[in-house]
């Protein structure tokens, strides 16, 4: 077990650098960090030559991604070009903040769509198998921003009808409460049910489609055979090798999920690394904007890595491949 | 059972045209290609699979609802009462009546809805299928070459779409469309395609992985039949169910995607017409909730109609499922 | 009380009786007959052969009598499976799970699949006894299964014991199903198709296995199979089956030297005689019938070289009858009569001189 940690450990770290590498490239090529800077009138052409020799723009791109790793590694993450205030502070303040959306969002997700996927395996055709089935055919299809819209217009419209505040639909907190108040929680409510619900679907799905697959095969036929009771045979063989796939699945939908709090940041107006992304990028915040592709990059690899040992336990046949 | 050493009666058909007896309709998934040349069954594959499908309740519902709404999409300048742009200040925020055939109302600047979402409804559909046709193309062949070649190709290939899946998706095709993309339709199609093959690249590969060690491409390698043709007559049309499945569903992905970049500002811009920034446009005015509903709900339909037509294509295209009902 | 032969031996009473047993599947094209109205006895310590191909019913007999069968869409339309004087089929859940496992026990066709991959193998075999032994401690189950793998020559059974299913090869995976199935010294084995899913020589060492483990528990079997080798070599009697019915049945020895059905006399051709020189094989022409849509009359009539089309065939079921005198014996052929005197080509040379 332990060469399989530390194979996928030192696996992921040339993923991490090309990862970096790649993203690094794309976005210099795709966007020029000083463009803006071209059209505007107060910098003189040599203004503009002496910045793009700062930083390092006349080079060509491998070393320019040196360059901007050190720079990361020393100054975290740099400045920005724009506002030429340093990246990091924003960055891990917002992280912070979509962490905790997105976490409660995700365990909320997986303890129900687990639950309900095996229910509705086990009770395959029932009525709530039926009706499950279509919710999560509904979250599948629905597009993660129009949910959030929604939602914040039904329960502005409960404020503006009944005068009762469930849930806030703008912003993190009123002012001087903190992070694990319940003010909190009435902000944070609505983007974390909009991304809980889309996750759901997913993972219902899959965890059904999962039992099913695992009811049928040969090994849960012989636990049968040997007189095991339906319930232990459910639970000790079904149960433990239908999870296995939904770690995958889990570990991939970390992509979507930040994905999905860029868009629920956006619609509710919260201070998150998400929010940042989009004004940064609407500004054309280039270093920004790389800044916040490598460390959702990080964030995302690591996960991979940890579903990845996760597999490991649960499956022993891939700790020996 | 234990092959025969004994030569079979002379009226079994030989090795040679053993490549001949798989037809692309005997190859959607039947395994025993000998014992199905014996049965006249090869031809009915595709009616198989075609009933199955027309017996698909829900596909052949979702199938008539894209039928109309693409419709509606395609030729939105006759379907449309209004044209995208007529603007009405007498008529401005509107709610939804059939007075001057303002179902869906008006906007801010008295601009009919309905005609502004059936419009939107032709974007997203010609998105929605550029991106699925020429991401499932590229997708094809790099599964193809990385699953039928193996080696080092299959390596850097397979090496490229995991690394993909570590980006943050909507991130990259954020930053790809606000960079590269300028507002513009068809370059966000392409952005979007771009990203998209990675996942019918995979399924592709399986397929050749799995199929390239099969008897009858041995016997058709035996024959002297080149690589290009195996793939292509032999291994390719036992994708054909995943490719479509998959490019089926493809469409609705893209369709989502496009809508969600838009929405944020990034992806089409006005005056083209999109779904996600007429969504994007309720945001102002909450209360008048058709702005931001009737769109969205648009999407929805569609994107639920394209899974139901996907779902019952896989159901009738896979073999594998055994759905038993009582 | 004893039942009595034809020809006055004591027989003991048989460990299993089934009568009549219909078993059907609704599916979307139709309602499959797989199991139409089998009857057939299993006495203590034989071994029962039951010989068909794919579809002929005979995995779905020997399931659906343990209640592994499915039960929408399978249905045990009627039947009785006596055991131990108590109906098999009658019973309740709860009950037949106690049978299960137990003193019926039952071995699976592919082993690769047939072991839970994420558990050890151990762990799996220490399973099949605690479930009905709940009271003994582990390490007495521990010993037992250790004890179990080595009787059914597994190398170091201690070890073994620790390891996951992927790293046993197929044949061993094969023989801790065979071990698992006597854990509990089960009075009948059921083993369906246990060789073929494993190489020929693999086969012949699990075989082994099985004639030891045989020996060692004195448990009836029936050995379900499409393997006519395998049946020669390990069964003492035979039931042949096709189109979910029975069409003949015998001592293995009759059946194969003296076959008395179109269908056994086609199996008995279609195999090589490895003494002779033979141009070509000789398959039975056709197809198997459909258990949707079954001929009708005799399931076996299109394909038959007896019927030639004749009415009795295409119109009536043929019953399941004595043939040759004694009652041992039987066939469904309307014609099986014409067969007497025909000898297959495993028979024994008849003496000069006459006699048969």
């Amino acid at each position: 077990m332990l060469t399989y940690i530390t194979r996928r450990i030192l696996y992921s770290i040339p993923v991490l650098i090309v990862s970096t590498f790649l993203i690094f490239t794309f976005v210099s090529l795709a966007g020029n960090p000083t463009d803006n800077l071209r059209a505007n009138p107060q910098f003189s052409v040599i203004t503009y030559n002496n910045l793009q020799h700062k930083y390092h723009l006349d080079r060509a791109i491998p070393v320019r991604y040196w360059f901007w790793v050190k720079d990361a590694v020393e100054h975290k993450l740099g400045s920005s070009l724009v506002t030429s205030q340093p990246i990091w502070p924003d960055i891990s303040r917002t992280m912070g903040h979509t962490a905790q959306v997105i976490i409660i969002a995700e365990i909320l997700a997986l303890i129900l769509g687990v639950a309900v996927g095996i229910f509705s395996a086990i009770r395959q055709y029932s009525p709530f198998d039926y009706f499950f089935t279509s919710a999560s055919f509904l979250g599948y299809a629905m597009p993660t921003f129009w949910l959030a819209l929604l939602l914040q217009i039904l329960f502005v419209d409960i404020y503006l009808k009944w005068h009762v505040r469930i849930f806030y639909t703008a912003g993190l907190n009123n002012p001087g409460q903190g992070t694990w108040s319940f003010d909190r929680l009435q902000h944070i409510g609505l983007p974390v049910i909009t991304l809980t619900i889309i996750s759901f679907a997913l993972y219902s799905r899959y965890m059904r489609a999962s039992m099913l697959d695992v009811i049928n095969t040969d090994y849960v036929r012989t636990a049968r055979a040997k007189g095991l009771p339906e319930s232990k045979v459910v639970m000790r063989h079904v149960f433990r090798n239908a999870l296995i796939p939904i770690v995958t699945i889990a570990a991939l939908n970390f992509g979507g999920l930040l994905g999905g709090a860029i868009v629920t940041e956006s619609v509710f107006s919260l201070d998150g690394m998400g929010y940042y992304f989009i004004q940064k990028l609407g500004q054309l915040d280039i270093y920004a904007v790389m800044a916040y592709l490598v460390v959702t990059s990080v964030i995302i690899i690591f996960f991979n890595l940890i579903a990845d040992i996760l597999y490991g336990y649960l499956d022993p046949r891939i700790r020996y491949e | 059972m234990s092959e025969p050493t004994v030569p079979v009666h002379p009226e079994k058909p030989s090795v040679e045209h053993l490549g001949d007896l798989v037809v692309p309709g005997m190859a959607l998934g039947v395994d025993n290609t000998y014992e199905a040349g014996l049965e006249l069954k090869a031809r009915s594959q595709w009616s198989y699979a075609r009933r199955r499908f027309l017996r698909h309740r829900l596909a052949m519902t979702g199938l008539v609802v894209l039928v109309l709404l693409f419709g509606a999409g395609i030729f939105a300048n006759l379907v449309a009462p209004y044209s995208f742009e007529a603007i009405d200040l007498t008529n401005v925020l509107q709610g939804p009546t059939t007075v001057a055939h303002h179902f869906f109302g008006t906007d801010e600047i008295g601009r009919d809805f309905f005609s502004r979402v059936i419009f939107g409804i032709r974007t997203s559909m010609e998105v929605g299928v550029f991106v699925a046709f020429v991401s499932s193309i590229i997708g094809v062949i790099v599964g193809a070459v990385s699953g039928y070649y193996g080696g080092w190709i299959d390596n850097i290939l397979m090496r490229i779409t995991d690394l993909v899946l570590t980006l943050p998706a909507l991130a990259i095709l954020l930053t790809a469309a606000a960079l590269l993309g300028q507002g513009s339709q068809w370059r966000v199609s392409v952005i979007l395609a771009l990203f998209f093959w990675t996942g019918l690249a995979r399924i592709v590969r399986g397929v050749f992985l799995s199929l390239r060690e099969k008897e009858y491409v041995e016997a058709a390698k035996a024959a002297g039949s080149g690589d290009i043709r195996i793939m292509f007559r032999h291994i390719l049309p036992n994708t054909l169910g995943p490719i479509v499945v998959n490019g089926t569903l493809s469409v609705g992905a893209a369709i989502i995607v496009e809508a969600a970049l838009s929405f944020l500002g990034f992806g089409i811009k006005p005056p083209t017409p999109s779904l996600g920034s007429l969504i994007a446009s309720g945001q102002q005015f909450p209360q008048k909730w058709w702005i931001t509903v009737f769109p969205g709900l648009t999407l929805l339909v569609i994107v639920i109609a394209i899974n139901f037509v996907g779902d019952g294509l896989r159901d009738a295209l896979d073999p594998q499922q055994r759905r038993v009902r009582a | 009380m004893h039942s009595t032969r034809s020809s006055g031996e004591f027989v003991p009473e048989p460990v299993l009786s089934i009568r009549n047993l219909v078993v059907e599947f609704r599916t979307e094209d139709g309602v499959v007959h797989a199991v139409d109205d089998i009857s057939y006895d299993v006495y203590p310590g034989e071994t029962l052969g039951i010989v068909g191909e794919s579809g002929s019913g005979k995995s779905v007999s020997t399931m659906s009598i343990l209640g592994l069968i499915p039960q929408p869409p399978g249905r045990i339309a009627s039947g009785t499976a006596m055991f131990k004087g108590k109906d098999l089929l009658k019973m309740k859940k709860r009950e037949l799970r106690r049978v299960r496992g137990d003193e019926v026990a039952m071995i699976f066709q592919d082993p690769m699949t047939s072991l839970n991959p994420v558990l050890k193998v151990g762990y799996q075999l220490g399973e099949a006894i605690k479930t009905h032994y709940p009271k003994e401690p582990n390490d007495k189950v521990k010993s037992r299964v250790i004890d179990l793998l080595r009787l059914v020559g597994v190398p170091n059974p201690e070890s073994r014991y620790d390891n996951y299913p992927h790293e046993f090869s197929g044949g061993m995976r094969q023989r801790a199903m065979i071990a698992m199935s006597i854990a509990n010294s089960p009075s009948l084995l059921i083993a369906d198709e246990p060789t073929t899913a494993l190489d020929v020589t693999i086969q012949a060492q699990v075989l082994e296995v099985l004639k030891r483990v045989q020996a060692e528990t004195e448990a009836a079997t029936i050995l379900i199979t499409h393997d006519l080798g395998i049946v020669a070599e390990l069964c003492e009697r035979v039931i042949v089956m096709y189109g979910g019915k029975i069409v003949e049945h015998g001592d293995v020895h009759t059946i194969f030297q003296n076959p008395r059905h179109p269908y056994t006399i086609g199996l008995m051709d279609s195999l090589p005689k490895l003494t002779e020189d033979e141009e070509w094989l000789r398959p039975i022409p056709g197809q198997p019938p459909s258990l949707i849509n079954r001929p009708p009359g005799c399931a076996f009539h299109p394909r038959c070289f007896l019927s030639q089309g004749r009415l009795p065939c295409r119109e009536d079921v043929p019953a399941l009858r004595a043939i040759d005198g004694g009652s041992d014996h039987k066939s469904a052929c309307h014609f099986a009569e014409e067969l007497i005197g025909r000898h297959s080509k495993f028979a024994e040379p008849v003496p000069a001189g006459g006699a048969s």
